[in-house]
């Protein structure tokens, strides 16, 4: 039996689908607009692919979603769930209270029952002093009836995470089931407010993310469809349901990364540079290894200092929308302002009244779209240095994401992408990949599972390659955890700092591996046989 | 004497961040802590050092050990407050001021959230006008003052009180006390009296680090680069833009020990500047060539945010300008130099000042 695959990405203005078979060959693709309930675009874009594929909906055995629901909760500060914050580290991490320097806004909703307790760990795994477990009982007992969901975070959980896992043990025998529990440890990365931060801002929005997950698995039922559903992260790769329910902020900003990891994909260069030319914007990010390059600054989310990163991307507003301005004296204007979504009522090859940058490819013959005829009355001198210039905002972009003077393979793609020409300075070559259009929900569709884990460790004791042995089959084993093929791993991404200032070669570790799922292999093998 | 708000710890958060020259931690903690302390015990009063009575006891404040602790095991608050107390007993005399012993993005501003909590004034100088990794680059120590007695305070209530035969023996001792107490711990140290702080310190380095950090954030607020006004309030020159290619870093004895390659951008093209750090940037080369060394300041600030980047801060990719400054005359003496010079960070090559390394270079 054949197996599918349907991927969709939530975009500010699209939410596109794709449906690809086991080979991930794009089988259809389906653009249709963002809706402002998110999850009715999602199920008519999720519709349309299956009927425009014509495939048997009983072979369609995977579904990824890469979603903007949990964002836009935490932007509106809308649905957020009732918490409480328990911070463990007493008598340490008293100088400084949860939620200070968030939004007051969103710490008047978030920040009603914040505790800290006495316990925690040292950077080397010591305790700090014990747990105080009489007080979580205590603080449990105050919680009852008064929040749904609870937030841990417990001082050096990322490197041993004893102290949250106790905690939650008892403020679970108090509370039961119903009040979900998010531990920080399971979200990140040494830098206790920053994760005490995402810790909380992933226990409000729980329900969110159990609503979007229940109701997208009912949508695909409706249709009959019953597939493994996959949710995806901002790192480019999945998490099941069961995980997304419970830790849904790990699916915030997963949209720019499924647009490289999807360029990557089409066009088999994992290094490459990814030009993303939208109706409004175009965004250059870089591709290592198919996986983003991330940038060196962590996240806001919602006005909120996190330790999530993000893929390194640099935006110009120049896209397919965007508004030329021609001045008498042969002088010109490009952008910023763009027509958007409506570029196919306004610009001028459609018949509307806006010269875009889309008219301006069309009218020298550079792109084929809408009726050249409604710019041929331009004046082409005007227009070719008008071109030139967008050209020109592209190639600077691109140098300056670059690390080095070598040229670089450049993946063009968006919708806008028929805009530019097939050689740009500083490209060893230009690819323009086919369905280049739908790259990220394709790259939601072929997203890997991944691993990873941060840690400190003490080069003194175990030696540095051991250390790092060490850290790899910790991280592969949280990919295998994940559901990834143990066949198939691969290290994505390997960071060492040293801990300055301190003696005793301390080095904080973080390593990141990704594989194929696991039940796709096992599919393929049953095809060969 | 003036006053500093919470406007102040902003600027002085980033202005320390630049002069720390890659090392003294991220200022966030530090500054939350003051802006914190401000609000439950109102602004700070900021001395300049002509105002301090000479026979006054002045206790400089610090954090030793590993910032990358402090962003975890945040403080408790207390520690440096029982420092100072431990201290105060010891000396049998009360502390009239406090002062930072560097300019860097922690212990620039602890001293501050310690002052707003007892209701101490500040001393507008230091002991660096940059940061340094150990306990005897100040320059106090030039003019034989010496670290001890101090005391180390953690989070658990543990105190330390160390007399030594001099500053070397106490950062030893001091350092390997650290990290039993759990890697990062307060210290009340280099006590001195007033008229010491006149001769020994550098002075209105708080000043300087809020007159840089309202320079870099006004130009953030307008879009515009903020290098020029820096350069004009440090005499600083730029030597190099372009965007990092490698980072290599490895530890050594308690030292992120490394090396940054910049590609040129810009007026650089073609060039590539290399970058030695050791927790602080302390040697810049172009093109194979010294540009600025320790005890000149090296800063590298992002092209993008107008933000000084840490040496831990270092991301493959970045976009920066690299920055010298000249360091205090204090420092370009025989003994500053044999304490803070290149040899004593293990690279063969005599100290040069920035500012005859630059007309090297325009005479080529």
């Amino acid at each position: 039996m054949a197996s599918y695959r349907i991927g969709i990405d939530v975009g500010g203005t699209h939410t596109d689908a794709v449906l690809l078979d086991e080979n991930y060959k794009v089988l259809a693709e389906k653009k249709s607009t963002t809706t402002e309930d998110v999850s009715s675009g999602i199920y008519q874009a999720m519709k349309q692919v299956v009927l425009a594929s014509g495939v048997p909906v009983e072979e369609i055995h995977h579904a990824m979603l890469g979603t903007t629901h949990c964002t836009n909760a935490i932007v509106e500060r809308k649905r957020l769930n009732k918490v409480a914050a328990i911070r463990i580290g007493a008598p340490a991490a008293m100088a400084i209270k949860p939620l200070v320097g968030v939004p007051d806004d969103l710490r008047n909703i978030l920040g009603k029952h914040l505790y800290i307790v006495r316990g925690g760990n040292e950077f080397d795994g010591r305790e700090i002093v014990p747990l105080d477990e009489e007080r979580i009982r205590e603080i449990a007992e105050e919680l009852e009836g008064q929040v749904d969901s609870v937030a841990i975070t417990s001082v050096f959980s990322p490197v041993s995470n004893e102290h949250e896992t106790r905690a939650a043990a008892i403020v679970n025998e108090v509370l039961g089931d119903d009040v979900a529990l998010s531990l920080s440890s399971e979200i990140g990365n040494v830098g206790l407010l920053e994760r005490e931060n995402a810790t909380i801002l992933n226990a409000a929005i729980v329900d969110v993310a159990r609503s979007t997950a229940e109701g997208f698995t009912k949508a695909l039922e409706q249709e009959g469809i019953h597939a493994d559903v996959f949710f995806g992260q901002n790192d480019g790769t999945l998490m099941s349901v069961e995980y997304t329910v419970k830790y849904p902020i790990l699916t915030i900003a997963c949209g720019p990364t499924n647009s490289l990891r999807g360029a990557a994909y089409l066009t088999e260069h994992p290094d490459a540079l990814v030009v993303d030319v939208g109706g409004t914007t175009t965004d250059v990010g870089v591709l290592v290894a198919s996986f983003p390059r991330q940038s060196s600054l962590a996240v806001e989310i919602g006005g909120v200092r996190t330790n999530f990163r993000m893929p390194d991307i640099s935006s110009i507003g120049l896209g397919g929308g965007t508004v030329v301005t021609l001045h008498e004296d042969g002088s010109f204007q490009i952008g910023p302002e763009s027509v958007g979504y409506r570029l196919a009522e306004k610009g001028l090859v459609f018949g509307g009244d806006t010269l875009t940058a889309t008219d301006v490819a069309v009218a020298l013959g550079i792109a084929q779209l809408g009726d050249p005829a409604l710019v041929s009355h331009l004046d082409e001198a005007v227009l070719k240095n008008v071109y030139t210039k967008m050209v020109e905002m592209v190639e600077e972009t691109i140098d300056r994401m670059k690390t080095s003077a070598d040229e670089v393979p450049v993946i063009l793609v968006g919708g806008g992408s028929i805009l530019f020409p097939a050689e740009l300075k500083g490209a060893s070559q230009v690819i323009k990949p086919v369905n280049s259009g739908v790259a990220n929900a394709i790259g939601s569709a072929i997203s890997q599972v991944s691993g990873q884990i941060e840690k400190i460790f003490k080069t003194d004791e175990l030696g540095r390659e051991k250390k790092l042995e060490l850290a790899k089959q910790l991280a592969f084993d949280e990919a295998i955890t994940a559901g990834a093929d143990p066949d198939d791993l691969v290290i994505v991404d390997l960071e060492e700092v040293p801990l300055s200032y301190l003696p005793g070669n301390a080095s904080k570790i973080r390593v990141k591996a990704a594989g194929g799922l696991l039940s796709d292999r096992k599919i393929a093998e049953t095809n060969i046989l | 004497m003036r006053l500093l708000g919470k406007e102040e710890i902003e600027n002085i958060a980033i202005g320390a961040a630049l002069l720390g020259t890659g090392g003294g931690g991220d200022p966030y903690i530090g500054k939350l802590m003051a802006l914190q302390a401000i609000e439950e015990h109102g602004p700070i009063q900021l001395l300049d050092p002509e105002e301090v009575p000479d026979d006054a006891l002045i206790v400089p404040s610090a954090m030793m050990g590993a910032p990358t602790v402090m962003i975890e095991k945040i403080p408790n608050g207390e520690e440096a407050i029982e420092a100072f107390k431990s201290l105060e007993e010891y000396l049998g005399k009360d502390i009239y001021a406090t002062m930072p012993i560097e300019a860097g993005g922690v212990n620039s501003l602890l001293p501050l959230a310690l002052a707003a909590n007892l209701g101490l004034p500040v001393v507008d100088a230091d002991g660096m006008g940059r940061a340094f990794p150990e306990l005897q680059m100040v320059t106090f120590y030039l003019d034989g003052v010496s670290a001890t007695p101090m005391v180390l305070s953690d989070e658990k209530k543990n105190s330390l009180l160390l007399n030594t035969i001099d500053s070397v023996w106490a950062e030893r001792i001091a350092r390997t006390a650290t990290i039993e107490m759990g890697g990062s711990v307060m210290l009340a140290i280099y006590p001195m009296d007033g008229a010491t702080v006149k001769k020994s310190a550098i002075k209105n380095i708080l000043t300087l680090e809020e007159k840089i950090g309202s320079e870099i954030r006004a130009a953030m607020k307008n879009n515009e680069n903020p290098i020029d006004g820096v350069l004009a309030l440090t005499n600083g020159r730029v030597l190099f833009q372009g965007k990092i290619t490698d980072i290599d870093r490895k530890t050594q004895d308690g030292f992120a020990k490394g090396t940054a390659s910049i590609e040129g951008l810009n007026d650089c093209r073609s060039e590539s500047c290399t970058l030695f750090f050791q927790n602080e940037h302390l040697l810049a080369e172009v093109d194979g060539r010294a540009v600025c060394m320790t005890p000149d300041l090296i800063s590298v600030i992002d092209s993008d945010t107008g933000m000084p980047i840490t040496t831990e801060g270092l991301r493959y990719g970045s976009r920066c300008t690299v920055i010298g400054m000249p360091c205090d005359a204090k420092w370009r003496t025989p003994k500053g130099i044999e304490v803070t010079g290149p040899r004593y960070f293990g690279y063969d090559i005599d100290f040069q000042p920035l500012e005859e390394l630059q007309l090297t270079k325009e005479e080529i």
